[in-house]
């Protein structure tokens, strides 16, 4: 049964719920005209459409969803490398978020489909495991995300994993595609909603950077319902005052300096390199590459990767998800969305993923005038 | 006939069946739409083309006869909290019943096992079978054993097909919702699925995720005995947020779902959570979704409650005459729609 203890869950609580809503009304009041804020994380988008917040949000106030989702910004050249190993009778590990999501060509799923050993993991840990279980085996770990799954990966590589395992990293970095889409010049964000979940690894002081050389507030927030609503009251008070301040509305999870060990390790393991977001940009050091002394456990060094790139469906000419990444437009403003494009059949990356803005859309009904 | 013609003339898509073809969604209708309804004639007064539980066929004046099949495959076989010979007689038993045929008269029961499958699986399936048959007040009285070489069929297919008689006119539908009926369920949501993925997954959750597989035509009768059922199904496969959105559909009126009023275990919430999967998406096997005449809704919620396996249950919304087809959910917090889930449920990345 559905206990009093989850209903009246402090993060769910109805009244406390309300009150913040009266507050955004009210700081919306005082501000006076439109304001746009944009989340960066695709947690974020879940919690705003599962709890159905956008009904609560007062007019004017809009909450778009940046690239906060690793798997819509994984690049289709990315795809297309682990398909090719796929198919090249490595046995190849991933998120099930990523089974879907198509290549220029074709998706893992695809190459399961005709034969290929893809396996769906949880964790880069269970991904060595398979390894250490088919020593006969090639056994890859297609790795994607961000800071919160690049700290295990890296982890898993530091702990001396089987010699049959090696990594091929789509990881990226968030804080440098925050900084592309602050520079976009028809992009016009009033205020971020910074993620909570890779803040826990980085810590909310990596901001202060950002918040001085863009001049906007910046606001790390946690993911159950209040979080997000006491994140937007905090926002809005920085736009009312004309600030571009830094603050922790996550402080239960995440600290200023982060998760100093994970972090670490992290870029012991990893270095940034420059590299393409899916449907956004070219974006400077927001790729997550092995460093040189992991070289013998990365798929890149290892395997002479050569992907089938095959020619891209006409319809992915017509998908906006780099629009709709970049804060620029929502899922219904796709010709494509619900109709060509449905999670079963996705043309977009967006629609893939359950961290995906048109996915979560299409599951939670989308932005309905309730 | 060029080599893109099927051999009835008509042109060859190239499409193949995936598995989200059999998830009971939208891509499941079109298949059934597109090659199946265009192909038969109804017939009774409740058949193929309404998509419901079972068919209604009239006998005389007085009785009408209920007939429904389904076919089962479960990954894994034996699950926690049962098996696929209960799953094939309580599923069974369980859409005669919804459609008003609380009393089965007997079941057909075929199975189609992979070679190699041992003898002792079996043998606790059947029994498994067996027992659920005298719960249910039933026997199986016909069937047929076919052996599939291995590798051509996964361990053990089992079709059942039931019958059953319900008084002339007196079926209930799926369809048959009406601004103001109550919606009530019978008792906590997606425990059958949750713990069938947690199982696959290998996830070890506190707690306990078990099967909610059951007959319950026992339940059905005592909520039929108290008050106006209008509309009725089983939230199988789907789960309750594609039951609903069909009742809703097939009305043509809206629903207004009140989440805090649902029932879902704690230890299904939590694990649905870890998932990232939906209770409401997910199946039961042992629940039922009622509409209810509005004055009547606390008289069926009592008889409910008075069950075994009613216990929980909960007036969780209304039919409306808003958004027709669609149901908004009120989370306690703000307000959407709840969605059917599309395709298989897979685990997500963090």
């Amino acid at each position: 049964m559905a206990t009093d203890s989850d209903k009246d869950l402090q993060f769910r609580d109805p009244d406390t719920a309300e009150e913040l809503t009266e507050r955004l009304e009210e700081l919306m009041d005082d501000i006076g005209e439109p304001v746009d804020v944009m989340h960066v994380c695709g947690s974020h988008e879940q919690a705003i459409a599962k709890f159905g917040l956008r009904s609560l949000l007062p007019d004017g106030l809009s909450v778009r969803m940046g690239p906060g989702c690793p798997v819509c910004v994984t690049n289709m050249p990315e795809v297309d490398e682990a398909v090719a190993l796929a198919e090249d009778g490595k046995v190849v590990a991933t998120y099930g978020d990523m089974f879907r999501v198509p290549g220029t060509a074709r998706s893992l799923e695809d190459a399961k489909a005709d034969g290929a050993d893809v396996r769906v993991v949880y964790s880069a840990s269970e991904a060595a495991d398979i390894a250490a279980e088919n020593p006969g085996e090639e056994v890859v770990f297609f790795a994607t995300g961000f800071e919160t799954t690049a700290a295990p990966t890296a982890a898993v590589l530091s702990d001396d994993p089987p010699e049959n395992f090696s990594v091929l990293s789509a990881h990226k970095y968030v804080p440098p595609a925050m900084e592309v889409v602050a520079e976009m010049p028809d992009t016009n964000i009033d205020g971020f909603l910074a993620a909570g979940h890779a803040a826990t690894i980085t810590g909310y002081g990596l901001f202060e950077e950002f918040v001085a050389d863009y001049d906007i507030p910046v606001v790390v927030g946690g993911f159950e319902p209040l979080d997000v609503l006491l994140g937007l009251e905090r926002l809005l008070e920085y736009v009312r005052d004309g600030e571009a301040g830094l603050e922790n509305a996550y402080p239960r999870a995440v600290s200023e300096e982060g998760n100093v060990q994970a972090r670490d390790t992290m870029w012991d393991v990893f270095e940034t390199e420059s590299g393409e977001w899916r449907g956004i940009a070219e974006i400077p050091a927001a790729n997550l590459a092995l460093r040189e002394e992991y070289a013998a456990s990365d798929a890149r060094e290892r395997f002479d990767i050569d992907p089938d790139v095959g020619g891209e469906d006409p319809l992915t000419e017509q998908c906006i998800c780099g629009d709709i990444m970049a804060g620029k437009a929502d899922p219904d403003g796709c010709d494509l969305f619900g109709e060509e494009c449905t999670p079963q059949n996705p043309v977009g990356a967006c629609m893939v993923s359950s961290e995906g803005t048109c996915k979560i859309w299409y599951e939670y009904g989308g932005q309905p005038d309730l | 006939m060029s080599e893109t013609e099927d051999a009835d003339g008509t042109e060859a898509s190239g499409e193949v069946v995936t598995t989200a073809h059999g998830s009971g969604g939208g891509q499941m209708r079109s298949l059934i739409g597109d090659l199946v309804l265009s192909r038969f004639e109804d017939a009774g007064d409740v058949g193929l083309h309404d998509l419901d539980d079972g068919a209604v066929l009239p006998v005389d004046d007085d009785q009408s006869l209920v007939v429904t099949t389904d076919s089962h495959v479960v990954k894994p076989p034996v699950f926690p909290g049962g098996d696929i010979g209960r799953l094939a007689v309580a599923g069974t038993v369980n859409d005669l019943a919804v459609m008003g045929a609380t009393e089965p008269l007997a079941l057909s029961c075929s199975l189609v096992v992979e070679e190699g499958v041992e003898m002792d699986f079996l043998d606790t399936v059947l029994a498994s079978a067996r027992a659920t048959c005298e719960e249910a007040g039933c026997s199986v009285v016909t069937g047929d054993t076919k052996v599939m070489g291995s590798g051509d069929v996964d361990r053990l297919v089992v079709n059942t097909t039931g019958v059953g008689l319900v008084p002339r006119g007196h079926h209930v539908a799926d369809a048959g919702l009406s601004p103001g009926d109550a919606i009530v369920v019978s008792g906590t949501l997606g425990d059958h699925g949750i713990a069938l993925l947690s199982e696959r997954e290998g996830f070890d959750f506190e707690g306990d995720l078990e099967s909610d597989v059951a007959p319950v035509n026992d339940l059905v009768a005592a909520a039929l005995d108290a008050g106006e059922v209008t509309a009725m199904k089983d939230p199988t496969r789907g789960g309750f947020a594609t039951s609903i959105n069909e009742m809703v559909g097939k009305a043509d009126v809206g629903a207004e779902i009140d989440e805090r009023s649902v029932p879902v275990a704690d230890s299904v919430a939590a694990a649905g959570e870890v998932l990232g999967i939906e209770p409401f998406d997910v199946a039961n096997e042992g629940k039922v979704v009622f509409g209810v005449a509005p004055e009547d809704a606390e008289d069926v919620l009592a008889a409910l409650q008075d069950q075994p396996l009613g216990a929980d249950a909960a007036i969780v919304g209304e039919a409306t005459a808003d958004h027709p087809g669609r149901v908004v959910l009120d989370t306690g917090l703000g307000r959407r729609y709840l969605t059917e889930p599309e395709g298989e449920q897979l685990p997500r990345i963090c």
